[in-house]
C-alpha cells in the first residue's frame, strides 16, 4: 500500500498530512455497536467528498448473536479513492476494532503496518477470555506487526457525554459515533451530512440527536487535539466522469428500477413479496414510492406473493416479486405458470449462500442454474445480471421492457455483496430511460375473420402473444397452465400441438434481442479471456488491470444476459486460446458455455460467501498467463481451483 | 407502533365494477368449451346455477373474472365466458388478491375444491379470508379428491376407505365453516349443489357483499364419492337434518307437524323440538354474531347430522384492497408532483465537472 503514497506534505500544524491514492477501512465490532450505521456514514461522508469508493457490509444472520463473541462480529469496509475503483478491497489499511472478538475476527486479514484503533474499555478479562485469548494481545508483541492505537473509546464518550445527563450505559452507546468522528478527522471528511443525518434519524428524541453528535466531535477533537496520531491522510476527490453522483447500493437501485420501469412501461408496479435476506430492503423502499403509483403487497408467503403479483400482471399491472434463492424455490411453479401464461413479471433473486438456509447474510452466485432450469418442464425465461449496485437500476428498466415486450417471466439475478454494497452512481438522466408500449389487445384478432379472440396468436416478430386485460369487452378468454392449442389458445392435449408451443415458447426467449458481448482487451493480442457474469465484475477488471501493469496482455468480458446470452458469444470464445470463468459457485456459467458452445472452459471457483479479491484474481490469472496453472494445458477436465489453492495470494508472490 | 388509517367506508360489492343496461342471459356467459366432467357430477349443477345467477348481477360481462386452482371443480373457469384463469394447485386466491387489490373494477372470483383450498393452499385461503379482499371463493366439498382418482382429502370422515387409506384415514376433518370463521372471514355461507334456490340467494348475498366470501358448497362425486350427501337430499332424512338460516329469523326446521328448533344451552347451540320449548327461547339468527355463527357451524360434526345452510355471517370490514388503494392515493395527494428524476438524485449529489 504504501507504494501508493504520492507525497508526503508537512501541515503546518501538529499532524502531518499524508496523500494517498486509496485506502481501505474497516470497522469492526459487536453486532450491538452499530458498525453499518457507521460505515454508512463514513461512505456518505466519503461520497459526498468526491472519491470513488466501494464497500462490502459483512454482519451475522442472528440480529443479536451473543455479545462479544466471534458470532456476533458485524464489519463494515469501505475501500475509497482518488481514481475509479472496483472492489472494496482486499486488506484492509485501518481496522477499528470495538472489542477483543472484533479484533481476532479480523487480524489475519491486515497487512503489515496497517493501523489498528482499539477501544481498550472491552478489552476486559471476561470479553478476552470468551474469544479465547489468554492474555491480551495489546499487552503481548503479537501487535508488533501493526500500528497500534489505544483508545478509551467508551470512557472519552462517556466524558464528553457528562452533562447530557444521560445514563452510563446510554452514553456508552454512542461510541461508534466517537470512532466515526477520529476516523472522519483522519481523513478529512466533510462532517455536516453526519450532523444532520443524526438529527433527522433520531427527530423525536432531539436529546439522543445531540448526544450522538458531541460524541461524534469528541472523537473528532481527540484526534486534533491528542498527541496520539501524528498524522492524518487526505484522499482527493476521483476524477471519475462528468455527471452528478450520489452514493447508492443495489438494493436503494433495484428499487428505484422497479419505480421507473412503472413510468417507462406506463404501468402501475405491484410488488407482491414475502420479506426475506437479504432482498427485504427493496420493499421495504418501494413501499415508501406509493406516489408513483406502486403498490406493496407483503404476503403470507414467497408462494403469495409471486401469485398475486401474476394476478396482477393479468389484469395488466407490471407485477413483480423480490426474494433470495428459497423463495425462489417456494415460488418456482408460479413462475413456471407465469411461462405457460406468456405474461409480464419480474422476479427479483438477491442470491445467498445455499444450499437450504444456508448463508442469508453472506453472497453467492449459485442460483444461476435454478434461474435457468429450476422449472419443471421446458420452461425459458430471460436473465439479466447487474454487475454493480448502481447497475441494478438499469438491469430492473432492462427486465421490464424485455418482460412486457415478450410477455415472458424475468429472473433478475442480484446477489448479496451488490444488494448491502455501495459504490458512487452517476445518476440517469430520467428522460432518457426508454419507454415501452405494453400494447393491450383492443380488438378480436382471429385470423379467420370469425371475430373471436386468439389469446396465442403470436406477434410474427417477437413470437410475443396478445396482452387482452379484464375489461376490455369482446376478448375475454380463458389461460391457464393446462397446455394450449398454438393460436386458438383452447387446451390441447395434441401431441404436435404440445411440441410445437414447446418450441415457439423456446424460440420466443431465444429470439429476445440482445446486445453483442464487448470484450476489454487494451493489447487486442490477449489470448486469455476472463469471463464473468453478475457481482464479479468489479474483482475481475480490478485483476486484470494489476495483471497488466504487470505488462501481461489479458482479456475480458461480462455477460449480463444469460439467457438468452449475445449472438456473438460462441465467436468470442472460439478466438480465446483459454477462457476462464471465475464464478461463486461450483462452476454454474462454465457448465453453460461449456453445453452451449463446446468450449474447453475453465472455471475458478470460490464459495466462501465473500466477493473475490482482487490480488487473488490477479494470482489466479497470473497462473494462467504464465501456464504454471496445473490444468491450464491441462486435459478437458475443469479446472476448479480451491480457497487453499492459487487463489490466496501467495503462489507468486506478485503483489500490485 | 400503530397509525389511525382512516380507513375508506365500505359499500357494496359489485360498487365500482361497470354495469350494463344490456339484457344478458345465461347463454352470454356461456363459453363455447365442451364441459368435461363425470356425468352426475355436482358441478353441473353449480354451472348452470352461476350461469343463471352472473347474468342478474347487471355488471359487464368483461368486468368478470373467475380464478381457479386445480381439481375438478377449477375446470370452471373455461366454461364460462368471462374471463378467467386455470392456475395452479391451491393458489388461486393468491393470483386473485393480485387482480383485486390493482383492479377495483373487477368482480372477481375463485374456484377451488376442497383439497385444492383446504389442502395444498390452506395458507393462502385463511390468509385471504382474514385480509378481506373482495372477492368471492366457491368451495366445492366433495369430501374427496376427484381429479386424481380418489384419494380422501382434509374434509373427509375419518376411517375413509380409499385408493391411499385401504385401512381407513387417520387424519380429523376441517370443518371449512368453523375454519372460515376462524380466519376472522367477513362472509361465511353454505348450500347444496342441487339447491338452486338456496345456493342463488347465497351467492348473491356474497357478491353484494364488501370483501372475501367464503362460500362452502357440497358437491356430489358420483364417481369416487357418490352420496356423500345424501343424508341432506333424501326426502325421509333431509327435513331431519337440514337447517336453513336467514338473519332474523328464528332458527326452526323440519316438517310442519314435527318442527326443530335451535336453542343455546349454555355455551351451546342444541336442536330440540319446538313444541317442547318456550318460542322466546328458540335462536333468532343474527349474521353480525360471530360467536352464533361459530356455534351454529359445530351443530354437527362430520356426520353430517343437522347441517346448517344459508349465510352464517355477513359483517362489514375494511376491505385491505380498499385499504390498499387508499393508501397510494394518499401517498399521491400528498405528493402530487412526485417525479422520478428527485428520486434517483435523492439528498446528496455532487458533480463532477467536465
Ligand atoms: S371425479 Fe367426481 S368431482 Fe370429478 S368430475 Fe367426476 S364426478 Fe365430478
Amino acid at each position: 500500500m504504501t507504494s501508493n503514497e504520492t507525497a508526503v506534505t508537512p501541515s503546518g500544524g501538529e499532524h502531518d498530512v499524508i496523500t494517498k491514492d486509496r485506502v481501505v477501512i474497516r470497522f469492526a465490532g459487536d453486532s450491538g455497536d452499530g458498525m453499518q450505521l457507521t460505515g454508512d456514514r463514513f461512505t456518505s461522508e466519503t461520497a459526498t467528498f468526491g472519491n470513488d469508493l466501494s464497500t462490502l457490509p459483512n454482519f451475522p444472520a442472528e440480529i443479536r448473536a451473543p455479545a462479544g463473541t466471534l458470532p456476533g462480529v458485524s464489519s463494515f469496509q469501505l475501500h475509497f479513492a482518488n481514481y475509479d475503483i472496483l472492489t472494496p478491497g482486499d486488506r484492509p489499511d485501518v481496522l477499528v476494532a470495538m472489542n477483543p472478538a472484533a479484533l481476532k475476527a479480523n487480524i489475519g486479514d491486515l497487512p503489515h503496518g496497517a493501523v489498528l484503533i482499539v477501544n481498550t474499555d472491552e478489552f476486559t478479562k471476561r470479553n478476552l477470555t470468551k474469544v479465547g485469548y489468554e492474555q491480551s494481545p495489546l499487552e503481548d508483541d503479537s501487535l508488533a506487526d501493526f500500528q497500534v492505537h489505544e483508545v478509551a473509546m467508551a470512557t472519552l464518550t462517556r466524558g464528553a457525554l457528562e452533562e447530557t445527563g444521560l445514563s452510563k450505559k446510554d452514553a456508552e452507546r454512542a461510541k461508534n459515533m466517537f470512532a466515526l468522528g477520529l476516523l472522519s478527522w483522519m481523513y478529512h471528511r466533510p462532517h455536516e451530512g453526519t450532523e444532520r443525518f443524526l438529527r433527522e434519524k433520531f427527530a423525536r428524541r432531539p436529546e439522543l440527536a445531540e448526544a450522538n453528535i458531541l460524541a461524534f466531535r469528541a472523537g473528532h477533537a481527540y484526534g486534533e487535539t491528542t498527541e496520539a496520531f501524528a498524522v492524518t491522510y487526505e484522499v482527493a476527490p476521483a476524477k471519475l466522469e462528468p455527471g452528478t453522483y450520489r452514493q447508492i447500493t443495489g438494493n436503494t437501485a433495484m428499487a428505484y428500477g422497479l419505480v421507473a420501469a412503472g413510468q417507462t412501461t406506463g404501468l402501475p408496479v405491484f410488488l407482491g413479496s414475502y420479506p426475506i435476506t437479504p432482498a427485504s430492503d427493496i420493499l421495504h423502499e418501494l413501499s415508501k414510492h406509493k406516489a408513483f403509483g406502486v403498490t406493496t403487497f407483503q404476503a403470507e408467503d414467497e408462494i403469495a406473493g409471486v401469485g398475486a403479483a401474476l394476478g396482477a400482471s393479468f389484469g395488466g399491472a407490471l407485477g413483480v416479486t423480490t426474494t433470495s434463492g428459497p423463495g425462489i424455490s417456494l415460488k418456482s411453479e408460479t413462475i413456471g405458470l407465469a411461462v405457460a401464461l406468456e405474461l409480464p413479471l419480474l422476479v427479483i433473486d438477491v442470491q445467498r449462500g445455499g444450499p437450504s438456509t444456508g448463508l442469508p447474510t453472506k453472497t453467492e452466485q449459485a442460483d444461476l442454474l435454478q434461474a435457468m432450469y429450476g422449472r419443471n418442464g421446458e420452461a425459458p425465461l430471460p436473465i439479466i445480471a447487474p454487475r454493480s449496485p448502481g447497475d441494478c437500476f438499469h438491469a430492473a428498466v432492462e427486465a421490464a421492457a424485455i418482460s412486457v415486450r415478450y410477455r415472458t417471466p424475468v429472473i433478475v439475478l442480484s446477489d448479496g455483496a451488490l444488494a448491502n454494497g455501495s459504490e458512487p452512481w452517476k445518476v440517469p438522466d430520467a428522460s432518457t430511460l426508454e419507454s415501452v408500449d405494453p400494447e393491450f389487445a383492443t380488438e378480436p384478432n382471429a385470423p379467420d375473420g370469425s371475430g373471436e379472440f386468439w389469446p396465442y396468436l403470436r406477434d410474427s416478430e417477437t413470437l410475443a402473444r396478445p396482452w387482452a386485460i379484464p375489461g376490455t369487452p369482446g376478448l375475454e378468454h380463458r389461460v391457464g397452465g393446462l397446455e394450449k392449442a398454438d393460436g386458438r389458445g383452447s387446451i390441447s392435449y395434441d401431441p404436435d400441438n404440445h411440441d410445437r408451443m414447446v418450441r415457439l415458447r423456446e424460440a420466443k426467449i431465444d429470439g429476445i434481442e440482445v446486445p453483442d458481448l464487448t470484450v476489454e482487451d487494451p493489447s487486442g493480442e490477449a489470448d486469455v479471456l476472463v469471463l464473468g457474469w453478475g457481482s464479479t465484475y468489479g474483482p475481475i477488471v480490478a485483476g486484470a488491470r494489476r495483471v497488466r501493469n504487470l505488462g501481461h496482455k489479458i482479456a475480458t468480458a461480462h455477460l449480463r444476459h444469460l439467457n438468452p446470452m449475445p449472438a456473438n458469444l460462441g465467436e468470442v470464445l472460439a478466438s480465446y486460446r483459454t477462457v476462464l470463468v471465475p464464478e461463486m459457485n461450483l462452476g454454474q456459467l462454465a457448465l453453460l458455455l461449456r453445453g452451449k458452445y463446446l468450449v474447453d472452459a475453465k472455471s475458478y471457483t470460490k464459495v466462501s460467501g465473500l466477493p473475490f479479491k482482487a490480488e487473488e484474481l490477479q494470482d489466479v490469472f497470473l497462473d494462467y498467463l504464465t501456464g504454471t496453472h496445473p490444468n491450464t494445458t491441462g486435459t478437458s477436465t475443469d479446472a476448479t481451483a480451491g480457497t487453499n489453492g492459487s487463489g490466496n495470494g501467495a503462489s507468486l508472490g506478485v503483489q500490485a | 407502533m400503530s397509525t389511525d388509517l382512516g380507513l375508506p367506508s365500505i359499500g357494496g360489492g359489485l360498487d365500482l365494477v361497470p354495469t350494463t343496461d344490456a339484457k344478458q342471459t345465461a347463454k352470454d356467459y356461456t363459453s363455447d368449451q365442451e364441459v368435461r366432467w363425470c356425468p352426475g357430477c355436482g358441478d353441473y349443477a353449480v354451472l348452470a346455477a352461476v350461469r343463471q345467477f352472473l347474468p342478474t348481477l347487471g355488471i359487464k360481462r368483461e368486468n368478470t373474472v373467475f380464478v381457479s386452482g386445480i381439481g375438478c371443480s377449477s375446470r370452471f373457469p373455461y366454461y364460462l365466458n368471462t374471463y378467467g384463469m386455470h392456475s395452479i394447485h391451491g393458489r388461486a386466491p393468491t393470483i386473485a388478491t393480485g387482480l383485486a387489490v390493482s383492479r377495483p373494477d373487477l368482480s372477481v372470483w375463485v374456484v377451488t375444491g376442497d383439497g385444492d383450498s383446504l389442502s395444498i393452499g390452506g395458507n393462502h385461503l385463511i390468509h385471504a379470508l382474514r385480509r378481506n379482499v373482495n372477492l368471492k371463493i366457491l368451495l366445492f366439498n366433495n369430501r374427496i379428491y376427484g381429479l386424481t382418482k380418489g384419494q380422501y382429502s382434509p374434509t373427509s370422515e375419518v376411517g375413509k376407505v380409499t385408493k391411499s387409506t385401504p385401512m381407513g384415514s387417520l387424519d380429523h376433518p376441517f370443518n371449512p365453516i368453523s375454519l372460515a370463521l376462524g380466519a376472522e372471514a367477513s362472509f361465511v355461507g353454505r348450500a347444496l349443489d342441487s339447491d338452486r334456490k338456496g345456493l342463488t340467494e347465497v351467492l348473491g348475498a356474497a357478491a353484494a357483499h364488501r370483501g372475501s366470501a367464503l362460500v362452502e358448497i357440497f358437491q356430489d362425486c358420483p364417481i369416487f364419492n357418490d352420496g356423500s350427501f345424501d343424508l341432506l337430499r333424501k326426502p325421509e332424512t333431509k327435513d331431519q337434518r337440514l337447517v336453513p338460516v336467514r338473519h332474523g329469523e328464528p332458527i326452526t326446521f323440519g316438517p310442519e307437524d314435527d318442527t326443530f328448533a335451535v336453542v343455546q344451552r349454555g355455551f351451546r347451540l342444541e336442536v330440540v323440538k319446538a313444541a317442547d320449548v318456550d318460542p322466546v327461547e328458540i335462536m333468532v339468527h343474527d349474521a353480525r354474531n360471530h360467536e352464533l355463527a361459530f356455534a351454529l357451524s359445530r351443530l354437527s360434526d362430520q356426520d353430517l347430522n343437522h347441517t346448517v345452510t344459508g349465510i352464517f355471517r355477513n359483517v362489514d370490514r375494511t376491505t385491505y384492497d380498499d385499504a390498499a388503494r387508499a393508501q397510494v392515493q394518499q401517498a399521491k395527494d400528498n405528493n402530487p408532483n412526485a417525479d422520478l428524476q428527485a428520486l434517483l438524485n435523492g439528498r446528496d449529489t455532487w458533480t463532477i465537472a467536465g
